[in-house]
């Protein structure tokens, strides 16, 4: 069995780059601000922002810590070039190191998510002053799992990708005409030399997208899916992770106290009043 | 009753809980369908409010004799308008309802019955649900309104038949779901197979007309049209964009349609009263006209000799 994730990448532009521009409009938003790491999902981002605000309006900020691949900064330079939109460096290792060096004994995913937050910091910084809006690059494989640093590069205002596969985003990229290179990336969250997402996940996006989606989408038992041929190891890691990693979708839970509390009972849209 | 109308489609945006430039939008559009000749114009549900209203809705509310309803009738007076809007009752519940204005009137004001509460939807906590559901006459001939979940309960569209509607309105803000159908969203496909399966079965003409724009995330497909009572388009307004179009069509379609297959003739309105009873009796307390146990088993043993 093999559930269908193929999309029609023109149209799904079509609908993105009109909720980039509605959404961020109805703010008063005409530009966008992207942490650009040269891997797929940035790229992605990049682009669809470079068609919804036209390129002079997004700024691709690259955000180099000393042991990122020097891959990351000539692809996201490559990127910069072929869209035709703004860019900024800034080195996050002094702001990184400044904390690290007090905290020896700290571990490569403590690292890594302390140089995540930092790039949010200047993400979030660039942003008020230059009056754009960060753009999102997390795609739904990641959100489902987790797979990503909570108010790090989790953060942003307004996300496109948040509701495509990895599997799906990658048809989008191949239509947007993204380099090669890119395409054909290893996913990596690059925050320690040779991390790669499917090294530490156990199984590959392509096999995880579908067990996601048939699991989320189509909310088949995870009996019917290993009956369907599904590696039944697979489908049980899944199906735990994405349950331990829903507070990375929510917000900051609340003691409620009084009549109307946020999050619980004040229940208004962001897009109140706009 | 005349045979040829002109209807326009306002597929608009409207902006989440602001009535003023909601109000201007209507004012705008209706002018513009009256300058242009239309008998009718037709806005998607909800218009004159926006849709993710949540605790927003006592505030994006309107009385029917509220001024901002007062200026919707007097542009009406020489151009029959549909619109959507939050309705206040006097004793402070709030509906979803749809409203026909004419000759600077209401002519009828319809509540959504069916509110979804399920998955993205969750009209059930912030509206009260109408309790009725008519077709009204017009100087059109009879007319019925549905909004968007109603023509999901088949009953609904059907009633409207028997009822006498020659045309129905259904104003919606259809939201837009599912990849699967590749070049146009999943809930664009049913949506568009319901509007042409509905009309051509009822022999009746079938306005959608769905709204555009986004609202924390969701977007709104459009895609409204027009199909006529043999269940082919008069006309298609784009996906996703704001838009303005008109069509003449013409009622006397009801009749052709009627007289090749006279569906309606053929209803049996009594069988369907005591079918819908029986049903109800085996299924809730009070047992209305429930059919005798005795008279039941009679039939099945007759059936198996």
């Amino acid at each position: 069995m093999k559930a269908d994730l193929n999309i029609d990448p023109s149209f799904v532009t079509g609908v993105l780059v009109d909720f980039l521009k509605r959404e961020a409009g109805k703010f008063g938003f005409s530009k966008g601000i992207i942490g650009l790491s040269g891997g797929l999902d940035s790229t992605v981002s990049a682009y669809l922002a470079a068609k919804a605000y036209g390129p002079k309006n997004v700024l691709g900020v690259l955000m180099p810590y000393k042991t990122s691949s020097p891959t990351s900064i000539t692809d996201a330079e490559e990127v910069v070039k072929k869209t035709g939109i703004c860019s900024l460096k800034v080195d996050i290792t002094p702001m990184v190191d400044a904390y690290l060096d007090s905290v020896p004994e700290a571990d490569k995913l403590r690292r890594g998510n302390v140089m995540a937050r930092c790039r949010m910091i200047v993400l979030f910084d660039q942003s008020h002053k230059e009056k754009a809006l960060v753009i999102g690059t997390s795609n739904k494989s990641e959100l489902m799992l987790g797979y990503g640093t909570w108010f790090g590069d989790m953060a942003s205002s307004i996300n496109p990708l948040g509701d495509l596969y990895k599997t799906q985003e990658r048809q989008l990229a191949a239509h947007l005409g993204l380099p090669e290179k890119i395409l054909n990336k290893v996913p990596s969250a690059d925050l320690w030399a040779g991390q790669t997402v499917e090294g530490e996940l156990g199984f590959s996006y392509e096999l995880a997208d579908q067990i996601l989606y048939l699991l989320v989408d189509e909310r088949w038992r995870p009996q019917e899916i290993i009956e369907a041929d599904f590696p039944a190891e697979t489908v049980a890691t899944v199906e735990k992770i994405v349950a331990a990693s829903q507070f990375k979708r929510a917000l900051p839970t609340i003691a409620k106290l009084s009549r109307r509390t946020v999050g619980i009972d004040f229940q208004l849209s962001r897009d109140w009043s706009r | 009753m005349p045979d040829k109308m002109k209807i326009a489609v306002a597929q608009v945006a409207p902006k989440l809980g602001d009535l003023k430039s909601n109000l201007e939008l209507h004012l705008d559009a209706i002018a513009k369908a009256q300058t242009r000749g239309a008998d009718l114009v037709v806005f998607p549900e909800l218009s004159l409010a926006g849709y993710l209203l949540k605790d927003m809705v006592p505030e994006a509310s309107l009385r029917t004799n509220s001024a901002e309803l007062g200026k919707i009738l007097k542009a009406s007076e020489k151009i029959a308008v549909i619109f959507g809007m939050v309705e206040e009752d006097p004793a402070y519940v709030y509906y979803n309802s749809a409203c026909f204005a004419d000759q600077g009137k209401i002519v009828h004001m319809h509540r959504k019955v069916f509110l979804p509460t399920y998955g993205m939807f969750d009209e059930g906590r912030f509206f009260g649900a109408g309790n009725n559901l008519a077709a009204f006459k017009t100087r059109f001939g009879k007319v019925g309104m549905l909004i968007c979940e109603e023509a999901w309960h088949s009953f609904c569209p059907y009633l409207l038949m028997l009822d006498g509607a020659v045309l129905v309105a259904n104003i919606a803000n259809g939201t837009a779901r599912g990849l699967e159908e590749k070049s146009r969203m999943g809930s664009s496909a049913i949506w568009e197979k319901m509007n042409r399966f509905y009309s051509d079965l009822h022999a009746y003409y079938w306005i959608f007309v769905n709204r555009v724009g986004f609202e924390d995330g969701v977007g709104f497909w459009g895609g409204s049209e027009i199909i006529d009572p043999f269940g082919q388009p008069e006309l298609k307004l784009p996906y996703f964009e704001e838009d303005f179009k008109m069509a003449e069509i013409s009622l006397g379609k009801v009749r052709r349609a009627r007289l090749r297959t006279p569906l309606l003739r053929d209803e049996k309105l009594d069988f369907a009263i005591n079918e819908l009873l029986r049903i109800r009796g085996d299924h809730s307390a009070p047992p209305v006209a429930r059919p005798k146990p005795k008279a039941r088993t009679k039939t099945r043993r007759r059936v198996k000799k």
